[in-house]
């Protein structure tokens, strides 16, 4: 008899654990319903992009005290996780740092701004320009050396992203490549992770996004950007659409977003919020 | 077995709560293991059951996003990796072991002691942090990006350090006194009751730290992916890129769909069932050992 009671107990613990993560956002959805009308109330979680994640986190800072009922979370993890979790229903709202694809047309994108895609290579590294083919070649390693590009005798360690960053997506239509035909030297996951590494390898070359990398430079991390075609890799380039490999960066929900949602999407659109865009070395986009 | 309760003539509710929230715990704990292994099963046996377990070192690379699943180069990092990781652990950990329980004086075993405790409660992502502004600069002298699988080995090395030091450590106070006292009194150097007596009586503590130590460095994540390279390949030297099974999860899982994501569970399996079989191990050893 007791047995029974202490198994129930046991087994009732152990679905609440497993549920509680459906479980508070139904609350949150049910909260936030509710409060929509007069003062905004309730919890947001968004995912994605780690390039977006650092500006929405400040945006959310600033919304949260103008409505001190609402708690936003802000985690990172890549666009692809944003997607895959806003699809899921785990996140209110993904962060993805590129345009929706083809089969992704059952999601709504809200831009908020505009970040480029530059290469990077070691301060020290004495090459000044790179054109197309010779990335294609670097990155597919018919060229090992910076010698052959007219730089020191030094070996050329390529530096690549993991496969679903949007950086990787850009980067690789933009010089129309496949992902399997790359040889690269070192694997990351996010921008921070590709500047450390590049930072610490004079003879690295990655990509990362313009932003972050601009961030990294003024605090003295001794990485240099490349311009691409010609044009100088800085975010005015990029906010008047002369830098080539540019790309939006979007907030994503579902076809129906709840009212919070709705609300922060147009706290994060509205002109109240560029100076946070520009503090974090992106674009303002025009509505 | 008659329990001990029915033995109490005046049962208290004090003992009634104790033993129901005892209780209730140890149930919960192993629900909770059990709902984790269902839970990988059920993810991974779509996968298993469409694209069978002879793809996943017969294809043509790894390539989730063009259908191409070969997770041979992985398995084989995890390995190399654990085995670096044991290499630089084992003997460090062993000697300091020694060096604290056999040579220092009191004083310094006590603070080294506590040292290797500071060590063992680093986090693992404060490590990778270090390991990639410090020491694979230093590592790309030696030659390619410095991140690598000696960089892995070595980071990971350090790791599970104080677990091989510690559980060695305690294996050596386990040796009966009157073992190394018989020893002395024969006119043994130190170095011949180490090596002769203490070693021998302790070596299945010994070993059963250094399986612990194994688990840990076969599961551990953060650091690997800071500092390993990642490139999916079978390394051919130590100054190579590698990428582990755990690091691949870490990876892609925030993207993976379907298949891709099914497999990464499959993955996620295998690394249970290696570590359930260490830890198997391990009981036996100290079994054999009582």
């Amino acid at each position: 008899m007791r047995w029974k009671t202490v198994l129930t107990l046991g087994m009732l613990t152990a679905m609440i654990a497993s549920g509680c993560r459906e479980d508070s956002s139904a609350a949150a959805k049910a909260t936030d319903q509710s409060g929509a009308k007069n003062q905004l109330t309730g919890r947001l979680t968004l995912t994605g992009s780690s390039t977006i994640a650092p500006l929405a986190a400040e945006i959310a800072r600033r919304f949260e005290q103008q409505h001190p009922g609402v708690r936003i979370d802000v985690q990172s993890g890549g666009s692809g996780k944003g997607i895959a979790d806003v699809r899921a229903g785990t996140a209110d709202i993904g962060m993805a740092s590129r345009a929706l694809k083809a089969g992704e047309q059952d999601l709504e994108a809200y831009p908020i701004a505009a970040d480029g895609v530059c290469l990077i290579v070691h301060a020290r590294n004495e090459i000044s320009q790179l054109d197309n083919d010779q990335v294609i070649s670097v990155y597919t390693d018919r060229i090992n050396n910076w010698k052959q590009l007219g730089g020191a005798d030094l070996p050329i360690t390529v530096v690549h992203k993991a496969e679903g960053r949007a950086t990787l997506e850009v980067f690789l239509s933009y010089l129309g490549m496949e992902n399997p035909a790359i040889h690269p030297d070192v694997i990351v996951g996010d921008n921070e992770h590709g500047i450390k590494t590049v930072a610490g390898a004079p003879g690295a070359v990655g990509y990362v996004s313009i932003g972050t990398a601009e961030a990294n430079i003024s605090a003295g991390v001794p990485i240099r950007m490349l311009p691409m075609q010609g044009v100088p890799a800085t975010t005015e380039n990029v906010a008047t659409g002369r830098f080539p490999m540019s790309r939006p960066l979007n907030l994503v929900t579902s076809a129906s977003p709840a009212p919070l949602s709705r609300a922060f999407i147009d706290y994060c659109q509205s002109e109240e919020v560029h100076d946070l865009i520009v503090a974090q070395y992106f674009v303002p986009t025009q509505r | 077995m008659t329990s001990l309760w029915r033995n109490i003539l005046s049962p208290r509710s004090g003992d009634w709560w104790l033993r129901t929230v005892t209780r209730t715990c140890a149930v919960v704990s192993a629900v909770v293991v059990l709902l984790v292994l269902v839970f990988l099963t059920t993810e991974a046996l779509p996968a298993l059951r469409r694209i069978g377990i002879s793809r996943f070192v017969t294809d043509e690379g790894w390539y989730p996003l063009s259908d191409r699943y070969n997770m041979l180069p992985m398995i084989v990092g995890t390995l190399l990796t654990t085995t670096g990781a044991i290499l630089v652990a084992g003997p460090l950990g062993i000697c300091s072991a020694i060096f604290a329980q056999f040579y220092a004086p009191p004083s310094v075993a006590r603070w080294y002691r506590r040292l290797i405790e500071l060590l063992a409660g680093i986090p693992s992502v404060v490590f990778g942090l270090w390991g990639l502004v410090v020491l694979v600069p230093l590592l790309a002298s030696v030659g390619g990006s410095g991140q690598s699988l000696m960089a892995a080995s070595l980071i990971l090395g350090l790791m599970i350090l104080p677990m091989v030091a510690l559980t060695a450590g305690s294996a050596f106070a386990a040796v009966p006194p009157e073992l190394i006292r018989g020893g002395a009194a024969l006119g043994f150097s130190r170095f011949a009751i180490v090596w002769h007596i203490a070693l021998p009586a302790a070596g299945s503590g010994i070993a059963a730290g250094v399986l612990l130590a194994v688990s840990r460095a076969m599961g551990e994540t953060m650091a690997v992916v800071m500092v390993a390279g990642n490139v999916v390949q079978i390394p051919d030297s130590l100054t190579a890129p590698v990428r582990t099974l755990t690091g691949n999860m870490a990876l892609e899982l925030g993207y993976a769909a379907a298949d891709h994501r099914s497999i990464l569970f499959i993955s996620g399996l295998g690394l249970l069932v290696a570590v359930s079989c260490t830890m198997l191990l391990i009981n036996r050893i100290a079994g054999a050992a009582s």
